[in-house]
């Protein structure tokens, strides 16, 4: 196969659509509160280090003002609406978000770095509808629970990730109101802009304030938000190291926990499998989002049979992924989130070198400024490499091969992750098969990084517990009892 | 002459003695001598762990009703032998009345818990309609290999609640008894190497819950914990030591004998939802989906 050689004209979008303040402040009980001890951090584009905004930095008292705001809407005004009276409010903060999706998509892409058309037709879509989709449980628990006493919990901490910043944040706010909860939300340090910008939708949404508060910050921040005795109830989406901490932190409270953490997803290709169909998905598992994903497919597991020539594909597909300016449409794989975890993904690089795998990256032109990765991938992995059971988070691949379904099945069990898996195979029957034997939450046939606010989600072991989305997800912000 | 039964503890579906050679009095409630049982170790507990892990598959592959068959033979074994247990109750100082009720609650709960087998599942699982082209469900599954220290205060229907449900739903479990009243438990054994339950499936210690727990807490190859009420101290060591491998951890500070203490919530408390994604083929002109 020769290499193709694209050459598009950019498509950018545009930003005139967004329109950001010079500093933002902490959003408590309805109004922007200066933070109490004036301090605030810069926030800036990743795809080329342009500054963009200055970000209030949350410190004990903040988180306290807050926490007594979402207190005092739950006992005053929260917990006393009907179901349905709650679901208006969702309803409309979805249609808000609807109407808003551009200017959302965009920012999501200048201050995260991903590409526009995935923050335009994944983020944002899935963010909407999972308001949507809560909104409509809310006057129905008592039918999702039938024979049982349920209660909403309280105050809810809730602390979202970098890689889908608003996505996050729906997955966590939708539920946590729709049950009855109030919420106090700090966001990632690096991507805070599109949950200030939902905060301006609440407004707009005439939601009663305090009911949703947004507290910006760096992870002390969050470490004193989830430590704060007033909070009932805490969900955490982010690194398994933080997840550990915030569990040790809740021994001994009643705070109720979820927890969201990394991955080491096993995505697993059988001989009969329609290969150039396997090939795509491969590539949306691993390079969707440039690898930000907790349950990217990050290792490959292919059958000896047909190894060489999906790698031989695989490879010539990379030569046709176009990385670069996440604003412009054709970009596939755009700026890695921050400069730290770039160095993180470049270490990892390093080390898969020295641990002796191979290394295949195509020639592709990076931007001069801000921070970018080639599509990585490795061959001749071996199952003990740093680069086969950490979580790298970024566009970077470890291939193995496997001779039968045991092994396979051995191989991909063997992490102490249990996020998500990829199966490819012709034979529906052989999807169940395999399908039920990976210790995995979500596990895709012949897809892969698939997402709806219907499914829920959450990982076995090490990769967190409880479920979000769905029915299932309504449970993390409930007590229920018999 | 009477012949005195040796208590022994039950790993892997034999009554091995403890590996570290030890023993310690278990008293009436006068304070008397009444028999001698295993002072199992950390050792102990990892071949414990070792066994439960080789049990699982074997056990969760099992069909659910026959699951729900062997749950309600362990019933038929703990009914034919329900003197026995009575009286052993008597013995660690219960009276009558009390041992009669227990052991009656105990039985009534394998029966109840017997019938839950194959039917938790359509409970707790789900068919999702996603917008793309695909037949979603949810599905619960054992969380795996769950650590147990079971009911301080109870000696056999705190272990029977505990336990249980966790078979139920799939998984295998290395439970640490009652210290104070262990010889039920060790007699509960016996009847689940009579009832077709596996090897390893249940597997029982006694001895000092301070002494073992952290072994068993801390054990990578562990997925859960379920702790009764035990002093606050070691229960918070337990708990930071669960966090390792991220065990879920369930504290079941309750009166077994009431009856809202059982029911589909012990069951659940240790499953996983596993949510499978399997495309659906849109064949000729016809649109479908679930």
């Amino acid at each position: 196969m020769s290499s193709t050689n694209w050459n598009l004209e950019p498509s950018l979008e545009s930003t005139a659509v967004v329109q950001l303040q010079e500093q933002y402040d902490l959003y408590i009980d309805g109004k922007w509160q200066a933070p109490q001890e004036k301090k605030y951090f810069a926030t800036s584009n990743p795809a080329d280090e342009s500054h963009l905004s200055n970000i209030a930095w949350a410190t004990e008292a903040d988180v306290a003002i807050a926490v007594k705001a979402a207190r005092n809407a739950y006992e005053n005004v929260w917990s006393k609406l009907s179901g349905a009276e709650r679901g208006k409010y969702l309803f409309r903060i979805a249609r808000l978000m609807q109407e808003k999706s551009r200017e959302l998509a965009v920012l999501e892409t200048l201050d995260g770095g991903k590409p526009i058309k995935e923050s335009r037709d994944i983020d944002l879509p899935l963010a909407c509808n999972h308001f949507f989709y809560y909104a409509g449980w809310a006057d129905k628990l008592s039918a999702a629970f039938p024979g049982k006493r349920i209660e909403s919990l309280g105050v809810a901490a809730q602390i979202t990730p970098w890689n889908f910043p608003l996505l996050m944040l729906a997955w966590k706010i939708a539920p946590a109101l729709a049950c009855g909860n109030t919420v106090v939300l700090k966001p990632a340090e690096t991507t805070s802009l599109t949950a200030l910008k939902f905060a301006e939708i609440c407004q707009e949404a005439d939601l009663p304030a305090g009911v949703v508060n947004i507290v910006t910050g760096h992870g002390d921040t969050g470490a004193l938000l989830v430590s704060h005795p007033d909070i009932d109830k805490i969900a955490f989406t982010g690194s398994t190291a933080v997840g550990k901490q915030i569990q040790k932190a809740c021994i001994g409270t009643n705070k109720k926990l979820t927890l969201e953490l990394g991955g080491k997803s096993a995505n697993i290709i059988l001989e009969d499998a329609p290969i150039d169909q396997a090939v795509e998905g491969v590539v949306n598992a691993i390079f969707f989002n440039q690898g930000h994903v907790c349950c990217a497919g990050s290792r490959l597991f292919v059958q000896e049979s047909i190894a060489a020539r999906v790698i031989e594909k695989l490879k010539f597909r990379l030569q046709s992924i176009y990385v670069g300016n996440p604003l412009d449409k054709n970009t596939d794989i755009g700026a890695i989130n921050s400069k730290k975890q770039l160095e993180t993904i470049e270490r990892y690089i390093q080390l898969g070198q020295e641990e002796g795998a191979e290394i295949y990256q195509p020639a592709c032109k990076l931007p001069s400024k801000g921070y970018y990765c080639p599509p990585t991938l490795f061959t001749d992995v071996a199952q003990s490499a740093r680069i086969a059971q950490e979580e790298i988070f970024g566009p970077v691949l470890a291939i193995q091969t496997f001779r039968t379904i045991d092994e396979v099945l051995q191989k991909a069990n063997n992490s102490p992750y249990g996020l998500a898996a990829g199966v490819w195979t012709d034979k529906g029957a052989r999807i169940f098969g395999l399908s039920s034997q990976l210790q995995a939450g979500v596990v895709w046939a012949n897809t892969y990084n698939k997402f709806d606010p219907a499914s829920p989600f959450g990982g076995y072991k090490e990769s967190g517990f409880g479920r979000e989305g769905g029915l299932h997800g309504l449970s993390a912000y409930l007590k229920i009892t018999q | 002459m009477e012949i005195l039964k040796t208590y022994k503890l039950y790993i892997g579906g034999q009554f091995p003695r403890t590996e570290s050679g030890r023993s310690y009095q278990i008293q009436s409630a006068a304070g008397q001598a009444i028999a001698n049982a295993c002072l199992g170790s950390k050792k102990d507990i990892r071949n414990a762990v070792q066994a439960a892990r080789k049990a699982q598959t074997g056990w969760v592959n099992k069909s659910a009703f026959n699951r729900s068959q062997i749950i309600y033979r362990i019933a038929e074994m703990l009914e034919s032998r329900k003197v026995q247990f009575i009286d052993e109750l008597m013995l660690m100082g219960q009276t009558e009345q009390s041992a009669v009720e227990e052991v009656q609650l105990s039985i009534d709960r394998l029966v109840y818990y017997a019938g839950w087998a194959d039917k938790y599942q359509a409970l707790s699982s789900s068919v999702n309609p996603v917008s793309s082209s695909h037949f979603n469900f949810s599905v619960p599954e054992p969380m795996g290999v769950v650590g147990v220290v079971a009911c301080q205060k109870t000696a056999l229907l705190g272990l029977i609640s505990q336990t249980i449900p966790l078979l139920v739903g799939g998984n295998t479990v290395v439970v640490i008894a009652n210290t104070l009243k262990a010889l039920s438990a060790i007699s509960f054994a016996e009847v689940l190497a009579t009832s077709d339950v596996p090897g390893g499936v249940v597997n029982i210690l006694t001895g000092d819950v301070a002494e073992m727990l952290p072994t068993l807490a801390g054990h990578m190859d562990v997925n859960a914990l379920s702790l009764s009420t035990i002093p606050e101290d070691l229960s918070r060591s337990a708990q930071e030591a669960a966090i390792d491998n991220l065990k879920r951890c369930q504290l079941y500070h309750l009166d077994f004998s009431a009856p809202q203490n059982q029911g589909l919530q012990f069951i659940t408390d240790f499953l996983e939802i596993k949510t499978t994604w399997h495309p659906i083929e849109q064949v000729a002109s016809g649109i479908g989906g679930y």
